[in-house]
């Protein structure tokens, strides 16, 4: 008896898919366009917030990312340290992920030397410490406990923008970038123990477990995935890595969707046949 | 700018690396194999460096040697004990040092997460509301809820209105899941569009340059 329809349907080598997904996001890539990006309001409090600063105040931002999931997060570093320097806001930078250190060092020179920012003057990178939970406590007390020196081995007590800088009180916020559990860190001990304002960008992944946290107000500000690191490229006005990825987000969403309706069929069909024999 | 030669063998090596993590969708093989160690051997190269230099260095050299903090030798030693763990004689050693470990992580993390993961969330969830739009999104969310808690109650049957409410309780956790798989898939597929795009503008860049 040959194999119904609806069998080999659900049985498809799933090779085929990613071959159909290769050419899908293989499409925009040969022939571009743009898609409209739609502003949220938890992308744009965090805006609003950095938009607001006054020369001289002082944001914590937090890299805790490495490269596997720089493609949604590092867009977002990139425009949130050039609206910060372009606000003339001084920056402390820490990378509490083990793979995010040298990654983040790339990125803070980058922007910076664009804009004209000097090192130990306008920013400061502190570089890695292992255990996230134990650094941001620490941090509260004084940022010189679990950071004497900073990434370059300069001890803090030395560089000039920290001289008035000490613990979490001493800044307007922290916007953590995490690509795992030192967003929760941040919540738990930085927010909840220290009461510093606390915005963070994730991943797709870990998106939808971090809106509570936004209802609840323990996080003024939320940039999700790929998609919130888009919008704030809107806002700033720049079109940058994330906004280039809207459209072969848009080809690949569509191919899911038509696999996961031929997908449905093939189960319905199979669902209604085995109905009929029983 | 126009990049450099070097540059661009470099990003070449990026590229062959990538096409053969990729290789692997298609089934396991050699190139697949040679990434695979090249990335696990660089890594913990990498991290055991980190540590040494942001750990070990600044938090456990420098205050001992240069700053003569002795009582950091307390720590030390804690640390030091949890090796015993590989020994079978001496291995309730270490658990002093766990034994000390988990009491202050408890003593700080429980009071924390209750706060943040329970009171503070069932605070957000009623709370007072101001305009139209806010309040048939916070109703929506208390109904949410309360709809999803009823469903994992199994003191009595799910029938009449427990039913009903159970039911929407399933609906609300199906939007929860399919919210999450969609933002899964859109991460993912990000992941993919990045090295796309880096391997698309390395070959216009290797063509332009080579041309």
């Amino acid at each position: 008896m040959s194999t119904p329809w609806y069998d080999k349907l659900l049985n498809i080598d799933r090779r085929w898919i990613y071959l159909l997904m290769a050419v899908a996001v293989i499409i925009p890539a040969i022939w571009p366009f743009t898609v409209p990006v739609g502003i949220s309001g938890e992308v744009r409090a965090v805006y609003n917030f950095v938009e607001d600063l006054e020369p001289g105040e002082v944001i914590v931002l937090a890299i805790d990312y490495d490269p596997s999931t720089l493609a949604e997060l590092h867009p977002m570093a990139e425009g949130l340290l050039n609206q910060a320097f372009e606000k003339d806001a001084r920056i402390i930078v820490v990378s509490l992920s083990q793979f995010g250190p040298a990654m983040a060092d790339e990125i803070i020179t980058r922007v910076a030397t664009s804009q004209g920012k000097e090192h130990g003057r306008d920013y400061t990178f502190l570089g890695y410490k292992p255990y996230p939970a134990i650094t941001i406590l620490a941090m509260g007390t004084d940022f010189r406990v679990p950071f004497p020196t900073d990434y370059y081995g300069t001890p803090v007590d030395e560089i000039p923008m920290m001289q008035d800088l000490h613990n979490f009180s001493d800044v307007e916020c922290v916007i953590a970038l995490a690509g795992g559990s030192a967003a929760d860190m941040w919540i738990q001990y930085g927010n909840a123990k220290y009461g510093v304002p606390v915005a963070l960008g994730v991943t797709g992944v870990m998106a939808s477990d971090y809106y509570p946290y936004l209802q609840s107000r323990q996080i003024f500000g939320l940039l999700p995935g790929v998609k919130g690191a888009a919008e704030y490229e809107n806002l700033l006005g720049n079109i940058g890595e994330a906004s280039r990825g809207m459209p072969y987000q848009v080809t690949s969403h569509l191919l899911i969707i038509i696999v996961m309706i031929i997908a449905n069929i093939g189960y319905i069909a199979r669902r209604r046949a085995i109905g009929t024999v029983r | 700018m126009e990049p450099t030669w070097s540059t661009l063998a470099w990003q070449g090596i990026a590229v062959f690396l990538t096409l053969a993590v990729f290789s692997f969708l298609y089934k396991d093989n050699p190139f697949y194999k040679f990434a695979e160690r090249l990335w696990v051997g660089v890594a913990t190269g990498y991290w055991t460096m980190l540590l040494y230099h942001q750990g070990f260095s600044d938090k456990v050299l420098m205050p001992i040697f240069q700053q003569h903090k002795w009582y950091y030798l307390i720590p030390v030693a804690l640390g030091f004990i949890m090796w015993f763990r590989l020994s079978p004689k001496l291995g309730w050693l270490s658990r002093y040092a766990l034994g000390f470990y988990v009491g202050i992580s408890t003593g700080i993390f429980i009071p924390l997460a209750f706060k943040t993961a329970v009171f503070l969330q069932v605070e957000g969830t009623i709370r007072p509301v101001s305009g139209l739009a806010e309040g048939i999104n916070f109703t929506l969310a208390l109904l949410g809820v309360i709809f999803a808690l009823t469903y994992f109650f199994f003191s009595k049957p799910h029938k009449g209105v427990l039913g009903v409410m159970s039911k929407a309780g399933i609906y609300t956790l199906m939007v929860g899941f399919g919210a999450g798989f969609g933002l899964t898939v859109m991460g993912r597929v990000a992941l993919l569009v990045q090295r796309v795009i880096f391997m698309r503008d390395w070959f216009v860049d290797l063509f332009g340059k080579a041309f």
